[in-house]
């Protein structure tokens, strides 16, 4: 446990004295709010809730830029040699993927967090349900540790920090774009009704819409614990497999 | 103390280290020499802890790197080849990191800091950034990351490679200190660095040990006197493949 805090603590001060952090969350909230004022209309609707304005596109945002977060996780200690520190240490190599894993969970934290002025206006402006707008904001920040478990795994794989960023941001677009209703409508009329069901099972949109709606459904939350809990465990047989 | 059993390892088809077994007691130092690719930075690393051996073990202070990886890291200091350190770190962070992830804490961690920081001379660089370090203090800093804890067993990977002759005297008079009291194994292709700092030496070419003895028995060995000539007449030249 005391491993997995000082990783942590390495790797998000790490983010902070990098421009990384600040280049991301200042981009971050630039687009979500881009988005939320034009695709979503927000002022237009005149609804005093965020479900269709703000968390329906984020992530469209969060799909590319949580990989870039993430990507540096191990391929920097591959390419600098420290994953030889790290594996000589007296820790385990699962309680260093945790580490890092939070770490990068932790910025995204903050970076929905800043997002707090859309959720004042609201509240200003209207009478929202702040416990369906909690329920995006937690549905938000898993798709976030989604797509950084994702990128966690990829980074194991490459020494090359532009390998991992294009790869893990094909495979968050796949999981976002294959059931964003557009495309969907698209490809419906074109494939069986149960591999359409199938498609959106797996897909993101399903599980994260659910939770912007403010409904706890076991089967979403499944959803993101498995994905998270398998590339994690897959990070820590990948490097293991890499050392011998 | 280390004991190395029996220790191999196979990369596919090449065998990089081949059954090597040998010994290093507390207050030896062991000169692990040989040319490029002869496996001595595999060996260590096997010994460390950082790959698995295919077949074999080591011991270190008597525990199994195989069977009880956790506890044998505990007991060893490291310095990898390439001196590897996290660039956007000051000394002091790196070296404080280091020491947390050692267990140290409160006084235990800031007089370790303080220690390993006097023993490398990095006292003038101490709150710089990583990345603005010379190879010399690179060095050393990775170095002190091996003191921190103040291991019974220092294992270092060619720890003068690239630095100027009086850091190489230093770290020569540093090896040779700790060596009194700890268990030391350093490997070099640098051959006075075997007369300067080992009690004593072994030679590998190919994975297996071609000589060992302290440095005046290697000089017999040699027949001329000069060790130069002994490790041209026992290690293969990768112009002779």
């Amino acid at each position: 446990m005391k491993s997995i805090w000082t990783i942590f603590k390495r790797e998000f001060v790490s983010y902070f004295t990098h421009p990384i952090a600040y280049a991301v969350i200042v981009v971050f909230l630039f687009l979500s709010l881009i988005l939320t004022f034009t695709l979503g209309s927000f002022l237009e609707a005149r609804d005093a809730s965020l479900t269709y304005s703000f968390f329906l596109y984020l992530p469209l945002v969060l799909m590319v830029l949580v990989p870039a977060v993430g990507m540096k996780l191990w391929t920097d200690e591959q390419r600098n040699g420290t994953i030889e520190l790290l594996g000589t240490f007296p820790i385990s190599t699962r309680s260093v993927i945790f580490g890092k894993f939070f770490a990068a969970a932790a910025v995204w934290l903050i970076a929905l967090a800043l997002t707090f002025p859309i959720w004042i206006t609201v509240n200003w402006l209207g009478d929202p349900d702040n416990l369906t707008i909690l329920s995006g904001y937690i549905g938000a920040f898993l798709v976030s540790c989604t797509f950084l478990a994702i990128t966690l795994l990829v980074s194991a794989f490459t020494r090359d920090q532009v390998i991992c960023l294009v790869i893990s941001a094909a495979l968050c677009i796949v999981l976002v774009l294959g059931t964003f209703e557009p495309f969907v409508q698209s490809y419906s009329k074109a494939l069986w009704d149960w591999l359409v069901a199938a498609i959106t099972a797996i897909g993101v949109w399903d599980h994260y819409l659910s939770l912007a709606r403010g409904l706890f459904r076991l089967q979403d939350f499944v959803w993101f614990g498995t994905i998270i809990v398998a590339c994690l465990f897959g990070t820590s047989a990948v490097l293991s497999a890499k050392r011998s | 103390m280390i004991e190395v059993e029996n220790l191999t390892k196979q990369f596919g088809t090449k065998t990089a280290v081949d059954n090597l077994s040998f010994k290093v007691s507390p207050g030896e130092v062991l000169g692990f020499l040989g040319p490029n690719g002869a496996g001595k930075s595999t060996t260590m690393r096997m010994v460390t802890g950082f790959i698995p051996p295919t077949s074999g073990d080591a011991r270190l202070c008597g525990i199994s790197i195989v069977d009880n990886p956790t506890e044998a890291k505990k007991k060893v200091g490291y310095l990898p080849e390439s001196a590897p350190l996290y660039n956007d770190m000051t000394v002091v962070g790196f070296l404080r990191f280091c020491a947390d992830i050692r267990g140290l804490s409160g006084t235990a961690k800031k007089d370790a800091v303080d220690r390993a920081i006097d023993t490398c001379f990095l006292g003038s660089v101490a709150t710089q950034a990583i990345d603005t370090l010379s190879k010399g203090y690179r060095h050393r800093t990775c170095l002190a990351q091996s003191l921190l804890h103040d291991p019974e067993i220092l294992i270092l990977d060619e720890p003068t490679d690239g630095l100027d002759p009086n850091q190489k005297y230093e770290i020569r008079q540093l090896i040779k200190r700790l060596g009194q009291t700890k268990t030391v194994l350093f490997s070099t292709h640098i051959l006075e660095e075997v007369e300067a700092a080992c009690s004593r030496a072994v030679i590998v070419d190919r994975g297996v040990i071609v000589a060992d003895g302290t440095p005046s028995q290697l000089l017999a060995q040699s027949g001329t006197g000069s060790l130069y000539d002994l490790f041209r007449k026992l290690t293969t030249r990768d112009t002779a493949a």
